[in-house]
């Protein structure tokens, strides 16, 4: 049953990529000032959305980690923070790609990529300090303290581009600038890429989880094993 | 008040056991020698270009030499089980954290205040004239550094790769301390005073103080007692 719903949920999610790669490439016309190359803009930002709330969901469930003890917090702490290390980097190649088209170079030292840079460092630390502790109690709790740290270089990713008005373009979305700086259809292709890329990260997350909690199973087993 | 003088006793412990063992105070001071010399090799010491990032390199220096002290912090209570038994101690988590923290801050702003003089006559950046505002930049910067080494120090205390754990945990997430101290130093040194826009960094220092070590904190307990 579990499983019949992930992979409705990656099924459904792939298919809302294929249709708005189709509106995307297709039904949308370029953009003035930048022809072609906007386009990579529908993955720019949703993959940076799915990241920040793959982020949050995991220092959520840190929190509830520590006040519950229950391993299927952590468990889902590591798989959203593992699927949003992938959209950050992810963010950062396709803003990247970007950069070389309009700007003529790939990387710019302007806080608002030096910040996400940031974040991706902190996060692959959060990664390495759960390959470094061995026993698996400890590992959860050492690891749940650090991504509660970690949020903030989010929080500051988040905010950068309201922060620090330099290279990196300003906020588009209506919710953020009040309207009137996008096209609607263009902004509405957005969410929707955003929600579809949205529920190819909830699959993710959803069998990285199992595959944690089948780990945790072998390693009962083994410690059996070697009991007897 | 009870609180605050169990962290004062931890942290006058420590700083007892290092001043007489010196071991992270001479290695972290060694350090930030060796670097200060390094520098010099990667670009003309003398060239004007170098006041305009005189406050960037120092507090390179400060952030590498302080890891090496803050890797100590915790790892020095493991020989003879020190740290089950200041756990076990009637010192609540947060106490003996503060007292550490405290005892960081001492020893690292030691380290930085001979650095300092050392970096002034090597690169001909003269800082005495600006030493109050100076002083102020330096207690807040390492503080927000004592506060995530010692914090990240207590994560990292019981790993085998520690003194390779630390430095890769710590240095990202104090990019904002750094940052501003960075800013705010290199602004004194070349004799401007702190207004305006640097006042932003001097609240972000601030901030970032106070955040981090809430939660801090909050969380050390539970880093400590599981």
């Amino acid at each position: 049953m579990r499983r019949t719903i992930l992979y409705a949920l990656a099924a459904l999610g792939a298919l809302w990529l294929v249709r708005n790669l189709y509106v995307i490439l297709l039904a949308l016309p370029d953009e003035v000032a930048q022809g072609a190359i906007y386009r990579i803009f529908f993955f720019h930002l949703p993959a940076w959305f799915t990241c920040f709330a793959a982020f949050f969901a995991a220092g959520v469930a840190s929190i509830f980690y520590l006040v519950r003890k229950s391993p299927a917090y952590d468990a889902f702490a590591v798989a959203a923070v593992e699927v949003g290390v992938a959209f950050t980097a992810i963010g950062l190649v396709t803003g990247m790609v970007w950069a070389r088209i309009i700007w003529g170079i790939w990387w710019t030292w302007d806080p608002r990529l030096t910040w996400a840079f940031i974040t991706l460092l902190v996060y692959l630390g959060y990664l390495m300090l759960r390959h470094a502790i061995d026993e698996a109690a400890e590992r959860a709790k050492n690891s749940a303290v650090l991504c509660i740290f970690a949020f903030a270089s989010v929080v500051i990713t988040y905010k950068a581009i309201d922060w620090w008005r330099t290279q990196h373009p300003g906020a588009v979305l209506s919710f953020r600038t009040g309207g009137g700086t996008i096209d609607p259809a263009m902004e509405s292709m957005i969410f929707q890429n955003w929600f579809a890329l949205l529920l190819v990260a909830l699959a993710l997350v959803l069998i990285r989880m199992r595959q944690e909690r089948l780990e945790r199973e072998l390693d009962a087993l083994r410690r059996r094993a070697h009991a007897l | 008040m009870r609180f605050l003088r169990q962290s004062l006793a931890v942290a006058a412990k420590d700083l007892r056991s290092e001043l007489r063992s010196k071991e992270a105070l001479n290695a972290s001071l060694a350090f930030a020698l060796v670097i200060l010399l390094l520098f010099s090799f990667a670009f003309d010491p003398t060239a004007e270009t170098t006041r305009e990032i005189s406050g960037g390199l120092l507090w390179l220096v400060f952030a590498f030499a302080g890891t090496l002290m803050l890797n100590r912090s915790f790892a020095r209570e493991l020989p003879n089980d020190c740290l089950d038994a200041l756990v076990a101690s009637p010192v609540p988590a947060s106490a003996l954290f503060l007292g550490k923290a405290l005892a960081n801050l001492v020893l690292l702003l030691a380290v930085e205040l001979v650095s300092l003089p050392v970096f002034g006559v090597f690169y001909n950046v003269r800082w005495l004239p600006h030493l109050l505002p100076l002083l102020g930049v330096l207690v807040l910067a390492t503080w927000g550094l004592a506060v995530i080494g010692t914090m990240f120090s207590a994560l990292t205390v019981n790993l085998r790769l520690r003194e390779l754990m630390l430095p890769v945990l710590v240095y990202p997430m104090i990019i904002p301390a750094l940052m501003a101290a960075m800013q705010l130093t290199t602004v004194l040194l070349a004799g401007e005073p702190v207004t305006g826009d640097n006042w932003l960094w001097v609240r972000l220092l601030v901030a970032f103080d106070l955040i981090f070590t809430a939660l801090a904190l909050a969380l050390v307990e539970t880093v400590l007692l599981g």
